[in-house]
């Protein structure tokens, strides 16, 4: 059974995948563009992502970077007018342009999602239970009666004591951290082979945080779906994922599993953000480092490497053409001219 | 095993249960609730009861004043002012509730639906009642009366058919702002199909402006009946609605006030009650609302 499953934390999951017979996802120059009347607005620039079965990515990158648009993309719910381009392929189907009837299929039921605010995300007029089990009696046609035995097997699951008091409850009634195992329990009802989340722990205090995360860990090895993170915060990528993307102005910058990128960070962009997280341990800085600068306009990206602008390290090349997304090591990618060991400047 | 599968139907009553505690501990709506309860019970068995009937002229007993054999009097043609006010009660009330909830449900369902679906759904559906909107009324009524007789039916669709246009126009913009919540969106995620979101998330959730707005539209509807039936359009004699009775007691006013003022203070119990019912029904059907 173990021997059927990918084993976790392989630095050589990146190639594997990258032949895309194994992959679950498999997503190929990926574009998502509004038309706005500063011109065409790239919120993804071409981008390519692979998921193994049961495999947990963590994607990262500042606001505005296109985490959610690449989230949203994947369950075709882009606000109107977006234009999706390139090929997203589900177990081979291919979900760009896909009708609305089969996209509907997916949703909840292969591929779920997490929100970012539980506040916001629950309908406050439901009750918990008819909220957790709309998806299985949608999906699945569950009868009422075993609809509600999955449900509170997974409130189970998620951690809430008395589940069958909750589940007559309505939202307001919970704490944010409650909330948020309530939006994980619906997601996961349908036994979905994909979870996105979409920052399940910025809205929460940090204790709840932690508690969050301890979940989604457990989770990882509970169920056989693969979870796909996004966050700006790189800490919590390194306490749950297997590998991570680093994404840049709708760009995959720098792509690795999360040891190596943690210990041999190559990109200056993932090197910024690493220096940026709080230490936990021994002195804090006078001054958290912090990466000068703001994120380009995705509507007036520059010509060439779009984080040159704020690069240490960028010399003449980098703003001429953007730097393709090239191996530097065994599973991992990045895109930067810079080649830090045989230096051009360090 | 029976405790697990058992207590699921109890919860659902619990749920109504709260809701009813919730109008219990709102005093102006219970009190609300009393009087027109007690009005439609009145409305209902005086008829029934009386020996005098709404239509046959008494020609010795005109303008008699309340008290004696007639409780509330006689008017000009010397019919008993109570059970004339009572089927006025009765029609009024019938018009009332029931254009109210036709409108309403039209009104909910075209705006929620337009409001949902957006574009050019949106669009086409919203020209629609702007067309409607710019009908003449009053010559549409008219028209509707030569094609099909005057009925009693004709009021209901003639005022169902204005009103709807309100409600539709409202709720189509809470809709437009309810579609942004992120609750809508994670729906969405799970996949429901349109009629579900609307029906499931996007309805509930206008609950509050829609009982607001059709406590509103009843009282409304019944002067607007009123209106109706003044132009002759409406109820016609010796039929009266509360309207009818209390333009026939205008042109009385100095001689004989009580023909004015006891309808009047019917129709007022009416609209009051309504529209504090309404205020408490809002606040007992949110299940956020907790005291």
């Amino acid at each position: 059974m173990s021997a059927a499953l990918p084993a976790r934390r392989s630095e050589d999951r990146t190639e594997r995948a990258a032949d895309g017979a194994a992959a679950l996802l498999a997503i190929r120059d990926l574009r998502v563009t509004y038309r706005t009347e500063a011109g065409a607005l790239h919120a993804v620039d071409g981008m390519d992502v692979d998921l193994a079965p049961g495999e947990f990515l963590g994607v990262v990158g500042e606001s505005g970077s296109g985490k959610t648009q690449l989230l949203l993309a994947m369950l075709g719910l882009n606000a109107p007018g977006a234009r999706i381009d390139g090929s997203i392929r589900y177990r081979g189907q291919e979900l760009v342009g896909a009708g609305e009837r089969v996209l509907r299929c997916l949703r909840g039921a292969r591929i779920a999602m997490i929100f970012q605010d539980p506040m916001t995300a629950l309908n406050p007029y439901l009750t918990i239970g008819t909220q957790l089990t709309e998806g299985v009696r949608h999906h699945q046609g569950a009868s009422r009666a075993a609809a509600r035995r999955r449900a509170l097997e997974l409130l189970d699951a998620v951690h809430i004591p008395e589940p069958e008091r909750r589940f007559a409850q309505h939202p307001h009634e919970l704490s944010g951290g409650m909330r948020q195992r309530i939006v994980i329990a619906m997601a996961l009802i349908c036994e979905p082979d994909i979870l996105l989340a979409d920052e399940p722990t910025t809205a929460l205090d940090v204790t709840v945080q932690a508690q969050i995360l301890a979940l989604l860990r457990e989770l990882r090895t509970r169920t056989r779906a693969a979870i796909v993170l996004v966050t700006h915060d790189l800490g919590v990528i390194a306490e749950v994922a297997d590998r991570v993307l680093v994404m840049y102005a709708g760009r995959v910058v720098e792509q690795a599993g999360v040891q190596r990128l943690f210990e041999h960070a190559r990109h200056p962009y993932t090197e910024g953000l690493r220096r940026s997280i709080v230490p936990l341990a021994g002195p804090l800085p006078a001054r958290l480092p912090s990466i000068g600068g703001n994120p380009p306009n995705p509507a007036e990206l520059p010509p060439g490497c779009p984080f040159a602008p704020r690069c240490a390290y960028a010399f003449e090349r980098c703003p001429t053409a953007p730097p393709p997304l090239a191996p530097v090591a065994p599973g991992h990618l990045c895109a930067c001219y810079y080649d830090g060991p045989r230096g051009r400047i360090r | 095993m029976n405790a697990a599968v058992l207590p699921r139907p109890a919860r659902i009553a619990g749920q109504w249960r709260q809701s009813w505690e919730r109008l219990c501990r709102h005093r102006p709506a219970l009190v609300a609730l009393a009087l027109l309860g007690l009005v439609v019970l009145l409305a209902l068995l005086v008829p029934l009861v009386s020996p005098y009937d709404y239509a046959t002229p008494n020609w010795d007993e005109l303008y008699q004043p309340p008290g004696g054999g007639h409780l509330l009097g006689t008017d000009g043609l010397g019919r008993d002012l109570l059970v004339r006010v009572m089927w006025g009660c009765r029609i009024s009330l019938l018009v009332g509730i029931a254009a109210s909830l036709v409108s309403v449900l039209i009104g909910v369902l075209w705006g929620a639906t337009a409001g949902y679906a957006g574009g050019t759904t949106d669009s086409l559906m919203m020209r629609i009642v702007d067309i409607l909107y710019s009908v003449p009324f009053i010559p549409l009524v008219i028209v509707l009366t030569v094609l099909f007789g005057r009925s009693f039916l004709l009021v209901f669709v003639a005022i169902g058919a204005v009103s709807w246009l309100d409600i539709a126009r409202i709720v189509r913009g809470q809709t437009l702002s309810l579609k942004n919540r992120e609750f809508i969106e994670a729906a969405r995620a799970l996949g429901l199909s349109n009629t579900t979101m609307i029906v499931r998330h996007i309805v509930p959730n206008l609950l509050g402006v829609v009982i607001i707005y059709a406590t509103l539209t009843v009282p409304t509807v019944i002067l607007f009946e009123a209106f109706l039936s003044f132009l002759g359009l409406g109820v016609h004699a010796p039929l009266a609605s509360l309207g009818t009775l209390i333009s026939d007691g205008a042109n009385h006013m100095k001689s004989h006030p009580y023909l004015l003022t006891i309808p009047a203070v019917f129709l007022t119990l009416i609209v009051c009650s309504f529209s504090y019912l309404g205020d408490g029904l809002r606040d007992a059907l949110d299940p956020r609302e907790q005291r």
